[in-house]
């Protein structure tokens, strides 16, 4: 069962160092407020999961320009020049991964797999260093699930039991990361009562869910 | 017709009724604008939606309904929301009929460079990679030459690829040309054109058809 926190005990978690996967894409979806309480916070050292870098005011551009990340695992940075300036310098490391190979290495991990194999990346710049599985004449890249010490997550509403629903396309990576982190923390709009929500409608079911926070972008404080 | 309405409304040709359809984000989003009546396409964005409708008008924007260029974006009836992972299982397990993409160069095997400019550009890969893997069809869509005039179809990519012999149209302002096992096959010249400029403005070997001779 989940215990309700604030974005500030939610912050107040993780450490220099920690491996975090973000929700959301280009900021929609986001935990906004759990970032903004981890930029309050200040930690730096993050390693970060996250589909893209967003802006610079808003998603985990936040903590880009706050200087909080060391590395990242993250498919698209170009709407945020802070972080192409951080790469260029070498305060960032950056390893670029196809959208889909990174949903699925993320899934990997929340789902007690080593790892998959995906055609996407063959005969690229992807595929160096790594091993080539041919299966019935078709190559594919084995790619290994991406670990995590926190997932930090968006969805619209809780029940009392941590099931999660999720707002149109601010669902995007928010389910996979939901599965993945050894402790996950989800951004809510609104918990409502156990019972409230249809179990046939429940996206992420809440065993995969520690610990929830309101949203102050819901007004709820 | 400017350059970019006559290469939507071409792409938009190729688009028949039912497909499932993926548009990059830039040029290729031209096309949804020239879809004839009575064809029903099924548009997906792969931050998580099928059935992309129009964007919607300024005031009523929703800010958890965006496309995976950050647009704000409307749905039509029968629309779905999914996650990522999902959103990329239809794209990469070749569920989706045809993805439609620019290109900074694109070559007479098929292979695409669409994704970084060593040295100066290297925003990601995002979703292209797997785009252009997955999908049943993939057209480029994209003007014949580059900026400064230079061929972007070329006889071997030089900037770092997006995929290997996936493409198989090439639609430019200047013509439509199939990318076939044995190279490339001119179909159309454009209004205005002669074989002549099509080849003037090609690097790659091309096939001429008895038929534009």
């Amino acid at each position: 069962m989940f215990k309700q926190i604030t974005a500030t005990e939610a912050a107040a978690m993780i450490t220099p160092h920690d491996r975090v996967a973000i929700g959301g894409f280009l900021a929609v979806g986001a935990p906004e407020s759990i970032i903004d309480a981890l930029v309050a916070a200040g930690t730096k050292d993050l390693h970060i999961i996250v589909i893209a870098s967003d802006w610079e005011n808003r998603g985990i551009g936040k903590l880009v320009v706050n200087h909080q990340i060391k590395s990242a695992q993250v498919s698209h940075t170009g709407t945020n020049k802070e972080i192409q300036n951080q790469m260029n310098s070498g305060e960032i490391s950056v390893e670029l991964v196809p959208q889909g190979t990174l949903m699925e290495r993320c899934r990997a991990f929340g789902m007690g797999l080593g790892g998959i194999l995906t055609p996407t990346g063959i005969g690229t710049v992807v595929e160096e260093g790594k091993q080539i599985i041919n299966l019935d004449g078709e190559d594919y890249i084995l790619e290994t699930a991406i670990p995590s010490d926190f997932a930090l997550i968006r969805a619209w509403k809780a029940d009392r039991r941590g099931n999660l629903i999720y707002s149109k396309t601010a669902r995007n990576s928010n389910p996979i990361m939901a599965m993945m982190g050894k402790i996950t923390i989800a951004e809510v709009d609104e918990i409502v009562e156990t019972g409230e929500l249809d179990p046939e409608h429940i996206v992420t079911p809440g065993v995969f869910v520690n610990y929830i926070c309101l949203s102050k972008e819901a007004n709820n404080g | 017709m400017d350059k970019r309405a006559m290469i939507g409304a071409r792409i938009a040709k190729e688009l028949k009724d039912g497909d499932y359809v993926n548009l990059g984000i830039g040029l290729p989003t031209e096309a949804a604008n020239h879809i004839p009546p009575g064809v029903h396409v099924i548009f997906q964005s792969e931050n998580g939606v099928m059935g992309v409708g129009p964007a919607p008008a300024e005031g009523s924007e929703d800010q958890d309904m965006i496309n995976a260029g950050g647009g704000f974006i409307t749905t039509v009836p029968g629309a779905s929301y999914f996650d990522s992972a999902t959103s990329f299982g239809i794209i990469r397990g070749g569920h989706l009929d045809i993805t439609v993409l620019g290109a900074l160069q694109v070559d007479q095997h098929g292979n695409l460079a669409n994704w970084m400019i060593p040295g100066k550009i290297i925003p990601g890969m995002g979703g292209a990679m797997d785009l252009v893997t997955g999908a049943k069809k993939v057209i480029v869509a994209m003007e014949h030459c580059d900026k400064r005039g230079n061929p972007k179809i070329l006889k071997e990519c030089t900037l770092p690829l997006t995929a290997k012999g996936k493409v198989s149209l090439i639609i430019s302002d200047l013509a439509v040309i199939e990318v076939t096992p044995h190279g490339l096959l001119l179909q159309e010249v454009s209004e205005g054109y002669t074989v002549e400029d099509v080849i003037k403005a090609t690097e790659a070997d091309l096939t001429i058809p008895g038929h534009l001779r």
